[in-house]
């Protein structure tokens, strides 16, 4: 118990200590990872601990972005508010979705939350008059400040990704040390006996999943404000499989993979776009006289590729092996 | 007191109508033949392809490679190219989705959940790799023959005509394949009870990807059909997806004629829909119509219950 809070502090107080060393380029990147993290840390939490798998979280990421962009756009609402009404939004989606799709298990719960966040992707492109679809809106820098901080100077920007990411974190960690957690790990594990022993999965699966939710969408909001834009690829299926794909890495089931797994992602996409892919293009076209006339562009191969070779080899993510074979602590 | 005033639309011109019902019956059996390919994959393997739009996709590239090929360095005919292409297309994409099968989904041992993740990572594999190769632009290839039907109110492409006669006749061998033949008894076999027919001697994990390449074979053949229609680019592999989920679902998971009824159902509303009125709309009902179907009634609405 001790050593797992020390952990989480010895993370939270890590990054807080990063922002002065970090150059403007990565103090940028890492304010953006650790509000996707918090995305992850809520993806988490249904799909590591609770076993659900969705394949369509980005409807709440969306909720909380469009949710708070849109009031503040349309009605000028303030930050405040906004951003507490896009949470909201992502709840009440959490509540209605859950509701229905937890009525069914594995494959059919796959293709529900699928096809409920493809219907939601599609609202926000209908309705582009409001949304401007897929091009986005952009929240104008002098809005976006709260109680006279201004949230769009980077330092600010940094430790409001960081006070967000840190209560995401601490959220999670503590529900999964309480009783809850563990009757959540246990439906994973085996459902039927959970319900035999007299808890109702039901409830607790919706619980997680309304919790995981709220996180999406306070990440999401927290994203409109922090750097001032929500557009539909946000909610597009891609942004369900991303943070999928952030947990497999960083280790299903463990409070500090989805950070993990978010930082290292982000990076390997950010460097293979900018270095690799091109670098790959030239050293194809010049060396080999192959035409590749996409190569350069082509950063989501490694999406791909990371995908299929985590399930195939490395199932429970580098935290989760690294709690299998070295530290079995590891919360 | 008028109803027709009431109606939130204005109602279509008979002629309109009836080019959407074209247009619907050309898209239903492009996508009754994808569709098919999910189902069947699925029926037997128990497995949810998400990649399969992206074999759909790698048909119609090849089909542009091998026309381009043919009647740019070569100097052929069009059909010529189209009918090398009607072959090889789908040939090539078998091959790759074999390749997938035992590469990827063998080593899963068919785990639902597990080989779900495994094909959105193919998705963006070949995607990507159409990127690659193919390039970011949309490509037109020339259709095989040119000649119009000539009907009461309007011109219409010979070619659209056969696309229909062609799907259909192809989804006719498929059925009779798996209903009167030796190999579809095995796939039924295995589909029946995968240890049993191990036992028997069945080839199980031949039989297993012999239908995931028949799978994509079939979306690879209605990708080649279509794309003197539509043209070639590295993303059309969604819609299809989306449809042929839609489409499977409504029939019934694993349900073959169910299937057909969906996809018979969804192209010719989603033909007359995009014709005639917003295309988004109809998908956004579509989308929320399977999800209730998968809450309430997961056997389909037209299917018996799956087994």
């Amino acid at each position: 118990m001790i050593r797992t809070i020390v952990l989480h502090a010895a993370v939270i107080a890590g990054l807080f200590l990063l922002e002065p060393v970090l150059s403007d380029y990565h103090h940028g990147n890492l304010a953006r990872i650790m509000v996707l993290a918090t995305y992850a840390v809520g993806y988490n939490m249904l799909f590591g601990y609770t076993g659900l798998l969705s394949l369509g979280h980005a409807m709440f990421f969306a909720a909380g972005m469009y949710g708070c962009a849109m009031l503040i756009r349309l009605a000028e609402w303030s930050v405040g508010p906004a951003f507490l009404a896009g949470v909201l939004c992502a709840l009440v989606a959490g509540i209605i979705v859950g509701t229905l799709a937890l009525r069914t298990i594995g494959v059919g719960f796959m293709i529900v939350t699928l096809m409920f966040a493809e219907a939601a992707y599609l609202v926000i492109l209908y309705y582009n008059e409001f949304t401007r679809g897929d091009e986005g809106f952009t929240i104008p820098q002098a809005v976006r400040s709260i109680a006279g901080i201004d949230l769009s100077d980077t330092t600010n920007r940094y430790f409001a990704a960081l006070l967000l990411f840190a209560i995401a974190l601490i959220a999670c960690a503590a529900i999964v040390q309480a009783r809850t957690g563990r009757v959540l790990v246990a439906i994973r594990e085996n459902e039927d006996r959970v319900r035999m022993l007299g808890f109702d999965p039901f409830r607790y699966k919706l619980f997680a999943l309304v919790i995981s939710a709220t996180m999406a969408g306070a990440a999401g909001a927290a994203y409109a404000v922090l750097f001032g834009y929500a557009g539909a690829t946000f909610a597009s299926v891609q942004y369900s499989i991303f943070p999928l794909l952030w947990v497999l890495l960083g280790g299903p089931g463990t409070t500090l993979g989805p950070l993990l797994g978010t930082v290292l992602m982000f990076y390997l996409v950010d460097y293979a776009s900018g270095t690799i892919m091109p670098g790959l293009a030239a050293l194809v076209e010049t060396q080999f006289g192959i035409e590749a006339p996409g190569l350069a562009s082509a950063y989501l191969l490694l999406v791909g590729v990371t995908l299929v070779l985590l399930v195939l080899f490395a199932p429970k993510g580098l935290l989760g092996t690294v709690r299998a074979r070295m530290i079995p602590w590891l919360p | 007191m008028d109803l027709i005033a009431l109606l939130p639309f204005d109602l279509p011109h008979p002629a309109l109508l009836a080019a959407g019902m074209l247009e619907g019956t050309v898209l239903a059996a492009v996508l009754a033949l994808t569709a098919l390919g999910l189902s069947i994959v699925f029926g037997i393997m128990r497995v949810v392809n998400v990649a399969h739009g992206e074999f759909y996709m790698l048909g119609a590239v090849l089909a542009w490679f091998v026309t381009h090929t043919v009647s740019g360095t070569v100097g052929g005919p069009p059909w010529l190219g189209f009918a090398i292409a009607l072959i090889v297309a789908p040939l090539i994409v078998a091959a790759m989705a074999a390749l997938t099968d035992w590469l990827v989904l063998k080593r899963l041992d068919y785990d639902p959940e597990a080989t779900i993740v495994a094909t959105i990572g193919v998705l963006y594999i070949i995607q990507q790799l159409a990127l690659t190769f193919y390039g970011p632009d949309a490509r037109p290839v020339e259709a095989p023959f040119d000649f119009r039907v000539q009907l009461p109110w309007f011109g219409y492409s010979g070619y659209k005509l056969v696309v229909v006669g062609a799907a259909i006749a192809l989804m006719l061998v498929v059925w009779l394949v798996l209903t009167r033949t030796k190999i579809g008894l095995v796939m039924r076999a295995t589909q029946y009870d995968r240890e049993t027919a191990q036992a028997f001697g069945i080839p199980v994990d031949k039989v297993y990807a012999g239908v995931f390449a028949l799978g994509a074979a079939l979306a690879a053949i209605g990708a080649v059909l279509i794309v003197p229609i539509q043209q070639a680019h590295y993303l059309m592999g969604g819609d299809p997806l989306l449809l042929s989920f839609i489409v499977v679902i409504l029939g019934g998971l694993g349900s073959l004629k169910g299937t057909l009824v969906a996809a018979i159902f969804i192209g010719l509303s989603d033909g007359i829909i995009s014709t005639l009125y917003e295309p988004t709309l109809a998908k956004i009902l579509a989308t929320l119509l399977v999800a209730m179907v998968l809450v309430f009634r997961p056997q389909g609405l037209f299917g018996a219950r799956a087994a």
